[in-house]
């Protein structure tokens, strides 16, 4: 039966087999995205001591079904002196980068959409590019509190694109690749052999500015509803807004996918090395023990809880403090611990770069 | 020695990490959400809602028109016409709230010589048409007969510290 299923499928031509793949990666990943809506508001409602949306379905599990479809059902009003084409195209120049970075994520060994050997390059290309769907968006408006919201988001994505490329960089000299799927096998060996150990410096810096580059908090000033109502998307309506949500969200995915893979060994298992081999045989368990997709999505789910969690502590920052931890913290720092790390390569220290 | 100190705890993200300390116990915490519409906290026998006019147990209406509620309404939602009844007694021809106004602060409550003017426990209603919200003598008088009972036990609750 299997065999036949996998028969049929590869008799497909390829542009339809490739076609299919990308639905198998972006309807489960859509589905995320609106339960990282539900669980966003769950986990921020237990930490202010509330218990947050339980009314919709049982236990409130059809709330994003519902916010989907109301958000469907209303008009998308484009303001008047707006400009038509650039305002309706945003929200898809916000979502399509979003997406496509994640034709190169591995969710197991073998199991990519694009196993390219540039892969770090093209995430570190496309995740600025969603940039330009904020600006667009921020400009073709036509109002003062969008255009704001753009140039702030554009200026503080730009800051922390420099930083999160040199964090990327000391990955790239531990792992001696940019292939996505390489510099997770570079991991490979036990728990100790991840790069959280060696690169613990650029993994803060990484995740810092990944924060900040899906404009979350506490750096979301590029909506910063207290003081630019909601920044770059105030004009959007209806389905535009919901674009605009997904790609938010699909971002935070992505960045909490990358931290996974790239310091956090991707699906390798944590018990590897440490367990004796015997134990992966075992039936039920011993799957679950050993590396695997579970995996990938366990350390993923662990970083998307984080980004909650973080939202629910910190106050947003003031907008000169944030360039100012991006300029004069991130970047020295990702400097320092490249030359030290540069210096741990030279000598091929410990278990990671023998 | 303090500068040193408090940039490394700064550098070291030592007092976010308290704060992620400090919201992640809350996490945990018990939750002190009412579910509304099933559960309701407890409401005090003073409670300020919907008006009403009482009457008394023979089913004579206690207001005698004597327009103390109207002249004390901080918020002149009180509008009060009266006459001569036919036995002599004076009566209120119209008696309107207009709850848009109101303020629902309780003077006309206090000033009401005879118990008339009551505000009740009921504060889930709306109004779907323009003119709903003048509360007039019929619909007083309705809410009043429909929870007299309640309204009696409010007053008697309240009557010792009175």
């Amino acid at each position: 039966m299997f065999e036949w299923i996998m028969e049929s499928f590869y008799s497909l031509p390829v542009v339809m087999q490739i076609l299919f793949k990308i639905t198998l990666i972006v309807a489960p990943l859509m589905l995320a995205v609106a339960y990282t809506t539900y669980a966003e508001r769950k986990v921020i409602g237990y930490i202010q001591v509330r218990i947050g949306p339980n009314r919709v379905g049982p236990r409130g599990w059809l709330q994003p079904i519902a916010d989907a479809v109301k958000l469907l059902t209303k008009e998308v009003i484009v303001p008047t002196n707006a400009n038509r084409f650039l305002f309706l195209s945003a929200p898809v120049l916000a979502i399509a980068p979003a997406l496509a970075a994640w034709a190169v994520i591995p969710f197991d060994d073998g199991m990519v959409l694009a196993d390219i050997n540039a892969g770090l390059l093209y995430l570190l290309a496309l995740t600025s590019l969603g940039v330009y769907g904020i600006i667009i968006a921020g400009w073709a408006s036509n109002s003062k509190y969008a255009l704001l919201g753009a140039l702030r988001s554009a200026a503080q994505i730009v800051s922390y694109e420099i930083a999160m490329g040199f964090a990327l960089v000391g990955v790239i000299m531990a792992a001696g690749s940019l292939n996505v799927g390489e510099i997770v096998l570079a991991q490979q060996g036990s728990i100790y052999h991840w790069f959280l150990l060696p690169l613990f410096p650029l993994f803060l810096v990484y995740f810092i500015s990944g924060v900040a580059e899906t404009n979350r908090a506490p750096f979301d000033v590029a909506e910063g509803e207290s003081e630019i109502v909601a920044g770059f998307h105030v004009e959007y309506s209806g389905m535009a807004f919901a674009v605009f949500f997904l790609a938010e969200y699909a971002n935070m995915i992505l960045i909490s996918a990358l931290a996974a893979i790239l310091f956090f060994g991707g699906w390798l298992s944590p018990f590897q090395g440490l367990l004796p081999e015997s134990v992966f045989a075992w039936p039920v368990l011993g799957w679950f023990l050993d590396s695997g997709v579970h995996w990938f999505l366990l350390k993923t789910a662990f970083f998307l809880f984080l980004f909650l969690w973080f939202r629910a502590t910190f106050p947003r920052y003031r907008y000169d403090q944030i360039m100012r931890l991006g300029w004069k913290v991130l970047i020295p720092v990702t400097i320092v611990w490249l030359f030290v790390l540069g210096v741990l390569v030279f000598f091929k220290v410990g278990p990671w770069f023998a | 020695m303090t500068a040193i100190r408090n940039f490394f705890k700064t550098f070291l993200l030592w007092e976010l990490l308290l704060g992620l300390r400090l919201t992640g116990r809350y996490l945990f915490a018990r939750k002190v959400t009412v579910q509304y519409p099933e559960e309701k906290t407890p409401m005090s026998p003073r409670f300020r809602g919907l008006h009403a006019l009482r009457r008394y147990p023979n089913g004579e209406e206690r207001c005698i028109a004597c327009k103390l509620c109207e002249a004390v309404c901080p918020a002149l939602a009180i509008t009060i016409d009266s006459e001569q009844r036919a036995d002599g007694s004076r009566r209120t021809t119209r008696y309107d709230i207009d709850l848009f106004k109101c303020i629902f602060c309780g003077f006309c409550e206090e000033a009401c010589p005879v118990d008339s003017i009551v505000e009740t426990h009921i504060f889930e209603y709306h109004f779907e048409n323009r003119g709903e919200q003048i509360m007039n003598k019929d619909k007083l008088l309705a809410i009043g007969d429909r929870f007299e009972k309640e309204i009696a036990a409010a007053r008697s609750a309240d009557a010792v510290y009175r």
